[in-house]
């Protein structure tokens, strides 16, 4: 293999930040110019992410290594894990940037918006190909600034507070993960992301330290992936114009937050460390509470798009609970949420967007009736909501299902209730705004403009679709739960 | 050749500086720009010597010592040599668009801070101990009078105060210098360690007088009080000058001193003492800065709270912190430049620096703003950034000497940074009712915008070039390799 | 030794104390500039004394330290009162037009 095939993640890395640079440089006056860096820019990360995942698939290996001090290296590589979130991600950068210059039509400081939309993506690229803490550090962080711009696009006074919210959580987070990486650093030395992790050696031994240091680094991950107590940041970002809701807020900084948690289990610590120091189980019931909490109040949301944060709340915790349960199954549900949740949220976030946009709608109250006038938009969003609640046979069911068999495959019995419980609180916060859309009289009183801009619409189906697509087809090699299937073959050496 | 390096590096900026001051207005911009060219391409040699060939020592007119001046450029000073020409050439070419027409002011402008530039190289390259001292009084009666180019109006009071403190430590160094004469005999670095150490209260003494002074003229809490009127209300090119390379000088004059001759006689107690007054720095300075209404003064605020950081290499002595203390020195001097270039365009373009009136300033001014933010990344030590490299070597080092305390006053430190940097861009981003910019001065030239954002974006560089500087350092002194 | 260094000892010992104990008080600046060049002769003092309490005949390069310490010193303080003047006129000028 030629070393510019290996340096594959670096290009992938590059593509984006050479995008944000030729859409800050083109700024606000050559909008048609920055639209095609911006699209040719994801359709291109496109291509190469494809190439990534035929090479990972046939057994390459994509490992690029910067050496910053001695033993302290930025390590990319793209294993199978890796590729998961990427393709998550590259997919749903190029559908978010066709709504999101739809959504933006007229709003000003576009160049901007754009230029940190795709250092954004950077950074989530950078996550997911990590090869260590501390390059997963890096790109960590720079995620949280280059999303705070994003949260503080329209600038008002309302907004800046939401802001501030934002970053006294994810800095905080931020500071506790890079104590317990300077931790593990002085107690284990170097240590890259290796399937099973490195550190069994030190289990009898350093027990104590070890707990300490997976409680620092869950807590720094802890954030982005809003487990409860530390997810107060999420619903008051809502603020955020909706394509960045969308993207960021049920794909990346989320995303981001579970990838972590993957990575510490699975890749850090290793499986059968994690549960010889008991923090397994311990993992898993705070993932549980999560679940039912952000159930529980999303259900008294007036708002659409903080129903639909804490609904997030919920749904991302389901992600570490299939890790911290260790067993095959239950990875492959939690892993596989991680897209089918991507792409359920992403489309619940996309109608929200457009409905805000064509008709003004912000609160539930306001959705009756809505199907008759916006019937697609209507359809994609009742999809997402079943595949959230699990109906058979859309995404959500898939991964809800590997997580019950793998809860009785590690004899977590208690976790099945939990699982029920959401799904019934699921039914419940969603099942009336379905039947407000669609039965009961028009709310709005605003003239008729019938469905949403097509380059709204079309995004939200094309994500509203393949919500149910990788529910339908999962039974294919290529489909999200066959991919996951194969990490979880590598990762536990099946 | 190679060994005239220093010689040129100190002399061409020096004796460019006296002929602008006798030639001057009709001599502004060519003259100054061609001794910064040259200034920039000497020492940046000399640098590269340095890093191939090791060390360079050179005895001034060929006298041997004792009566010969020694020039020495090792590892550190390299280093600091590296960030004061880097740093110095783009000071002069936002300085072109700031000072670039002909006038009174702009040629004293021009002849003060090519002195100055020659002083701080001349400090670097000294190897004993009263040339340093030589140096140190260059640098601050050239950094004073350059306060002055504002106008004298706002600034005779700060330029006074400075003038003060600056006198006052020189003095106390100039009384260690003296002592350690008496105890040592001589005052070539590498040859006062041994008798310093076993000179007793006397060699104590001209330890203490020593770094007190030093500490004086670096504006270490609590001798800071002159330096925010004075970093906060010169001209954007003259504040970036002192808050990232004044002070700075004076910390590498800290280090040289504490690792070299000074390493046999100090204490722990003393190191200790230092690494408090640096957390109490860093405390203070953070606090101060979050305070300010003026965006020049949160920033001159900042340059308090950033040079606790160096402190505290002092308690914890081992080579990972020796590196994160060096490593910071760059890394703010880089990003504070930038802190203040860009803030000189926001007072351009502006007219004034209230912070709550400066809002919705990134459409005007996008260049400038992320030019600010890039380099606040920095400042607050996150990833990936000069700062961040900086901040996760004293990390380790706190870890690694067991006094975790100072890994809490670090990670506290980079939140009260976060609180600051995080405030101004809250302004320039809001997008609300109330004050507003009343009147809109000229838009900064592009070449004051690009020189803050290229500063902007070396402070991030400097975040992936870590191996060859730390290299180019070398080790602890005196520490086995 | 023809001299007895004690006296010259204490001698700077006080004035380095008055001109440190002016300099922590004094708010004027031109008591404050006072105050830092006595507590200046208090240091060139205390190096005359080292070329004293060196061995063998008097050291010249305390001396040469001294002398170029005087000039630095010399040439600050020009440069401090020339500053302090310019204040005062400032000030009266400032005083002059709030008059008018």
């Amino acid at each position: 293999m030629s070393t510019l095939y290996q340096a594959m993640p670096l290009w992938v890395l590059l593509i984006s930040l050479v995008t944000a640079v030729a859409v800050f440089i083109a700024g606000e006056k050559w909008q048609r110019l920055r639209t095609a860096f911006n699209l040719s820019g994801a359709v291109l990360k496109l291509v190469l992410v494809a190439i990534m995942l035929w090479g990972v698939d046939l057994g390459h290996t994509f490992v690029v290594h910067l050496p910053l001090l001695p033993g302290l290296n930025l390590v990319l590589q793209a294993d199978a894990l890796a590729l998961l979130f990427m393709s998550l991600s590259a997919v749903l950068w190029l559908v978010t940037t066709v709504y999101a210059i739809a959504y933006l039509e007229r709003a000003p400081d576009r160049a901007r918006f754009f230029g940190f939309f795709s250092l954004c993506v950077t950074a989530t690229m950078g996550i997911a190909m990590a090869g260590n803490l501390f390059t997963f550090f890096v790109f960590y962080e720079l995620l949280t600034l280059a999303t705070w711009p994003l949260v503080i696009h329209r600038g008002t006074d309302k907004v800046m507070v939401a802001g501030r919210t934002y970053l006294h959580y994810t800095l905080g987070g931020g500071a506790v993960f890079l104590l317990g990486i300077v931790l593990l650093y002085h107690l284990a030395g170097p240590t890259d992301f290796v399937a099973g992790g490195e550190l069994l050696h030190l289990g009898e031994d350093h027990a104590g330290a070890l707990t300490a240091i997976f409680v620092l680094l869950i807590i720094g991950v802890g954030v982005k992936a809003a487990i409860v107590p530390l997810h107060g940041w999420l619903p008051t970002a809502m603020v955020a114009p909706a394509p960045v809701s969308a993207l960021l807020h049920a794909v990346a900084v989320v995303k981001a937050g579970a990838f972590g948690i993957v990575r510490v289990v699975h890749d850090v610590y290793g499986v059968e460390l994690v549960q010889q120091l008991h923090l397994g189980t311990a993992l898993a019931v705070v993932a549980s509470i999560t679940i039912i909490y952000g159930s529980l109040r999303a259900i008294w949301q007036t708002d659409l798009k903080r129903r639909l944060a804490f609904s997030t709340v919920s749904q991302v915790s389901y992600v570490a609970l299939g890790v911290a349960m260790g067993s095959p199954l239950a990875t492959i549900g939690g892993l596989v949420h991680l897209v089918h949740q991507g792409l359920m949220k992403i489309t619940l976030f996309f109608c929200a967007g457009a409905y805000a946009e064509t008709y003004g709608i912000h609160a539930i109250r306001e959705l009756d009736g809505i199907g008759r006038r916006m019937p697609w938009t209507t359809a994609m969003f009742t999809l997402g909501a079943f595949g959230m609640i699990g109906v058979p046979p859309l995404a959500g069911f898939i991964s809800k299902w590997y997580l019950g068999l793998g809860a009785v495959d590690a004899h977590q019995y208690w976790v099945i209730p939990v699982l029920l419980g959401s799904t019934v609180l699921n039914a419940i916060y969603f099942l009336p705004l379905l039947h407000r859309a669609w039965f009961r009289p028009l709310a709005i009183t605003d003239k008729d403009r019938g469905e949403a801009h097509p380059g709204l619409l079309w995004p939200t189906v094309f994500t509203g679709l393949s919500a149910m697509g990788v529910g339908l087809l999962a039974a294919f090699a290529w489909s999200p739960l066959g991919w996951v299937e194969l990490i979880v073959v590598r990762e536990y050496g099946l | 050749m190679t060994e005239f390096l220093p010689v040129l590096a100190v002399f061409i900026p020096l004796l460019g500086g006296v002929l602008q001051f006798l030639m001057g207005p009709r001599a502004v911009p060519v003259w100054p720009m061609v001794v910064s060219g040259a200034t920039t391409v000497c020492a940046l040699a000399l640098v590269g010597s340095v890093t191939n060939q090791g060390d360079i020592q050179h005895m001034l007119g060929g006298w041997e010592a004792p009566l010969g001046i020694p020039l020495r450029v090792d590892g550190l000073a390299a280093v600091m040599l590296l960030l004061n020409n880097v740093v110095g050439g783009l000071v002069s070419l936002y300085a072109l668009g700031a000072h670039g027409r002909s006038g009174a002011v702009n040629s004293h402008f021009w002849a003060l801070w090519l002195l100055l530039w020659g002083s701080l190289n001349a400090l670097f390259v000294s190897g004993d101990l009263f040339n340093l001292y030589v140096a140190l009084e260059l640098v601050s009666l050239s950094a004073i009078p350059l306060v002055l180019v504002a106008g004298p109006r706002k600034t005779v009071a700060a330029a006074l105060n400075y003038l003060h403190f600056a006198l006052f430590g020189s003095l106390v160094y100039l009384a260690g210098v003296g002592l350690t004469y008496a105890v040592a005999g001589s005052l070539d670095l590498t040859l006062i360690a041994g008798p310093l150490a076993e000179g007793g209260p006397a060699g104590h003494m001209a330890a203490a007088c020593l770094i007190v002074g030093v500490l004086i003229k670096a504006a270490i809490v609590p001798f800071h009080i002159w330096l925010p009127a004075a970093h906060g209300n010169a001209p954007a090119a003259v504040s970036a000058v002192l808050s990232a390379l004044v002070v700075k000088s004076c910390m590498y004059l800290l280090l040289r001193l504490w690792t070299e001759p000074l390493a046999g006689i100090t204490v722990d107690a003393a190191a200790q003492l230092l690494g408090i007054i640096g957390a109490a720095a860093i405390g203070y300075g953070s606090v101060q800065a979050f305070r300010q209404e003026r965006l020049k003064l949160v920033v001159a605020y900042s340059t308090v709270a950033q040079l606790g950081y160096m402190l505290l290499f002092f308690p914890m002595a081992v080579a990972t912190a020796w590196e994160g203390a060096v490593y910071h020195g760059v890394a703010h001097g880089v990003a504070k430049a930038a802190l203040f270039l860009a803030a000189g365009n926001v007072l351009l373009y502006v007219g004034h620096d209230r912070l709550r009136e400066l809002r919705g300033l990134d459409r005007p001014l996008a260049l400038s703003v992320f030019a600010f933010a890039l380099a606040g990344v920095s400042i607050m030590g996150l990833p990936p950034s000069g700062g961040f490299i900086a901040k996760w070597l004293l990390l380790s080092a706190a870890l690694e000497t067991g006094q975790w305390w100072w890994a809490l006053v670090l990670i506290v430190g980079g939140f009260l940074a976060a609180a600051y940097i995080f405030r101004v861009l809250r302004y320039a981003f809001l997008n609300a009712p109330g004050p507003t910019i009343e009147i809109e001065g000229p838009v900064p030239p592009r070449l004051m915008s690009w020189t803050a954002l290229l500063l902007g974006v070396l402070s991030i560089v400097l975040g992936f070039t870590t191996a060859p500087i730390l290299g180019l350092l070398g080790g602890l002194p005196g520490a086995a390799p | 030794m023809s001299i007895m260094p004690e006296p010259f000892a204490l001698a700077a010992a006080a004035l380095i104390a008055v001109g440190f104990y002016g300099f922590i008080t004094q708010q004027h600046p031109l008591r404050r500039l006072l105050a830092i060049n006595i507590f200046g002769n208090g240091v060139f003092m205390t190096l005359i004394l080292v070329a004293y309490w060196l061995p063998g005949d008097a050291d010249p390069v305390p001396h040469a330290m001294v002398l170029t310490g005087i000039v630095i010193a010399v040439s600050a303080t020009a440069f401090g009162l020339a500053l302090i003047r310019r204040r005062i006129l400032d000030a009266n000028r400032k005083q002059d037009h709030g008059d008018d």
